[in-house]
């Protein structure tokens, strides 16, 4: 290997610096002070505001996976949630067991209780995310209708096997002493609960932040979003990666299964189901497969749910489908889109 | 006679309903740079999908420094050495060139002496380091996935069509980095459409046709020989010279 001599001439002008698109981040603030004039009761707005938040982040953790997922690999996972259904119902059977720590008036009591339920949520959904690719995902991979119609008999089947194990009817699940009730700032309001949902979503987002963006791993994840074929042809292997991300993000349904059942105080089969239209929105809104996106659109599909069912609670329902035509119309590739090769 | 490094004997692949190689044979001998020319069509750019397990081959055999790798997986043919720069390069947009570069390199560390000597050869790549990757040029991503290809030493060497869409001022600086490329170890495999450059560096060549090899030689005397060059490449090819 010689040293070559410097004759290749500069090929390009100077190029802008890497910046962050900033104008999606904005749009949260913006949607929350424009809804303000709308409310006209500031102390409404708060509440509305930091419960619109906490259902945000709480639909970011159960969506990250799965954008991360449809990224890599290009699967279309309508089981999902099933993983967040089987989050919730092993939270509430660990926390029926632990009735006591939930309901004494001790932080550290409630915490143990509370971190014991979301680890056996998280171990629970992971593990039925490692059989579930194994057998359901694996023989489907590149064929989207087939992966449709396994994924979602797999969360019908998911769905039997909870009334079979736990029975049909609702569970409640009441929030531990140190979360129930509110804080009141002057005239506003605010659950508790909901502050914790903001702070866990917050560090959820960050911590996934941290590993996309300072780690080797979250280097390769971010490529294998990209190009899966070329990061094989740089020599890893991309199926492994992806089982690891696949594994995770179901923890991470599990997660956020748990935040749901909880900020609903009860516990039923098809609550997965159910969040699963909002988690697609959100997906759609971010741009698949980016976190980011996924994040900033979780918070506005939050945001404009809770200010629509508060000024036209009529339109509540639709809110968030109308959010995400406007957003298509002006962002065809959602928010933050990711370059897929 | 040179040993050979790479050779495919009766390689055929199939693409859906489609029969796309029907029999590839040829080989590339170890050092220097394999020209793999043919019209658009002929199968050039699945026959290296093919070499680098991208695609399955259907029937044949493909054999790598005395190895068959014909079922080897992509990755392990990466650590076997075997580097691809595929048609549309391969960029990771999202990424920085840095952060491009580091996937490539063994335990995410640079080879400083090496990396000098690929800013040597592409300063752009020093000069847009912690530029996002998809705000480069056409011919900077290609300087880019060429330098990821050659960050660590590789013993062969894929590149498809590095002169695609490029403006003639950085084909002449891609020719002068090849040729610094082939005073390495590592042997190339080049499909490539352009004559002119094409010509400029090929030691050897095999010309595809309809997915098989119609032809296999010196690329100095298909270089020589208008009419060969009319009959195997068509004038498409001859008309860039």
């Amino acid at each position: 290997m010689t040293q070559a001599t410097p004759t290749v001439p500069d090929p390009g002008a100077a190029l802008p610096a890497t910046r962050l698109d900033w104008i999606p981040l904005a749009l949260v603030p913006a949607v929350a002070l424009g809804a303000l004039p709308f409310i006209q009761s500031a102390p409404t707005w708060i509440t509305l505001t930091v419960a619109g938040l906490a259902m945000g982040t709480m639909i970011f953790v159960m969506a990250s996976g799965l954008t991360l997922v449809f990224g890599l690999m290009d699967v279309m996972n309508f089981a999902h949630g099933a993983f967040i259904s089987i989050g919730a119902y092993a939270a509430a059977s660990v926390l029926a067991a632990m009735t006591a720590s939930m309901q004494a008036p001790s932080v550290a009591a409630n915490l143990s209780a509370m971190g014991l339920a979301v680890a056996t949520a998280i171990a629970l959904a992971a593990a039925l995310g490692l059989f579930f690719e194994r057998v359901v995902i694996r023989p489907v991979y590149g064929d989207h209708l087939k992966q449709i119609l396994v994924t979602m008999g797999g969360l019908i089947v998911c769905e039997q096997l909870i009334h079979v194990v736990w029975g049909p009817d609702i569970i409640p699940l009441p929030r531990p002493a140190t979360f129930s009730g509110a804080l009141t700032f002057g005239d506003a309001a605010i659950e508790r609960y909901r502050l914790l949902a903001v702070l866990v979503g917050c560090a959820v987002f960050g911590a996934m932040w941290l590993v996309l963006n300072r780690t080797r791993l979250g280097l390769l994840i971010r490529a294998g979003v990209e190009n899966p074929e070329m990061v094989e042809s740089l020599g890893y292997r991309i199926r492994r990666l992806f089982v690891g991300v696949f594994i995770g993000g179901c923890g991470l349904a599990g997660l956020g299964g748990v935040m749901w059942a909880m900020y609903q105080e009860s516990v039923n089969a098809q609550m997965g189901m159910q969040v699963m239209v909002v988690i697609f929105i959100v997906i759609i809104v971010g741009g698949l497969g980016s976190v980011g996106g996924c994040f900033v659109g979780a918070l506005l599909v939050g945001l404009v749910a809770n200010y629509t069912g508060y000024v036209v609670p009529k339109l509540a329902l639709g809110s968030n489908i109308l959010l995400m035509v406007l957003v298509l119309l002006w962002r065809p590739r959602g928010l933050y889109p990711v370059g897929k090769a | 006679m040179p040993e050979t490094l790479l050779s495919l004997s009766g390689v055929n692949t199939h693409i859906g309903q489609y029969h796309i190689l029907q029999g590839v044979d040829f080989a590339v001998p170890r050092g220097g740079l394999t020209m793999l020319l043919g019209r658009n069509g002929a199968g050039k750019t699945t026959c290296l999908r093919t070499i680098m397990g991208l695609w399955r081959a259907s029937a044949g055999a493909i054999r790598y420094d005395g190895r068959d790798i014909t079922r080897t997986a992509t990755p392990e043919l990466a650590r076997l050495g075997i580097a691809y720069v595929p048609e549309n390069m391969g960029i990771f947009a999202g990424l920085t060139v840095r952060e491009n570069l580091v996937l490539a390199a063994r335990d995410g560390e640079f080879d400083p002496g090496r990396l000098a000597w690929i800013f040597g050869l592409f300063p752009a790549i020093q000069k847009f380091w912690n530029t996002l990757a998809g705000n480069l040029s056409g011919g900077q991503k290609q300087m880019l996935a060429i330098s990821r290809a050659i960050v660590e030493p590789r013993r062969l060497l894929l590149v498809d069509e590095p002169t695609k869409g490029l403006a003639p001022a950085i084909i002449s600086n891609m020719i002068e980095a090849f040729k610094e490329l082939k005073r390495t170890d590592t042997t190339l495999l080049v499909v490539e459409q352009n004559f002119h450059f094409a010509r400029s560096l090929g030691d050897t060549v095999a010309v595809m046709d309809s997915g098989r090899i119609a032809h296999t030689g010196r690329m100095d005397v298909i270089a020589s020989d208008e009419g060969l060059q009319t009959r195997l490449l068509g004038l498409s090819l001859d008309s860039q010279r």
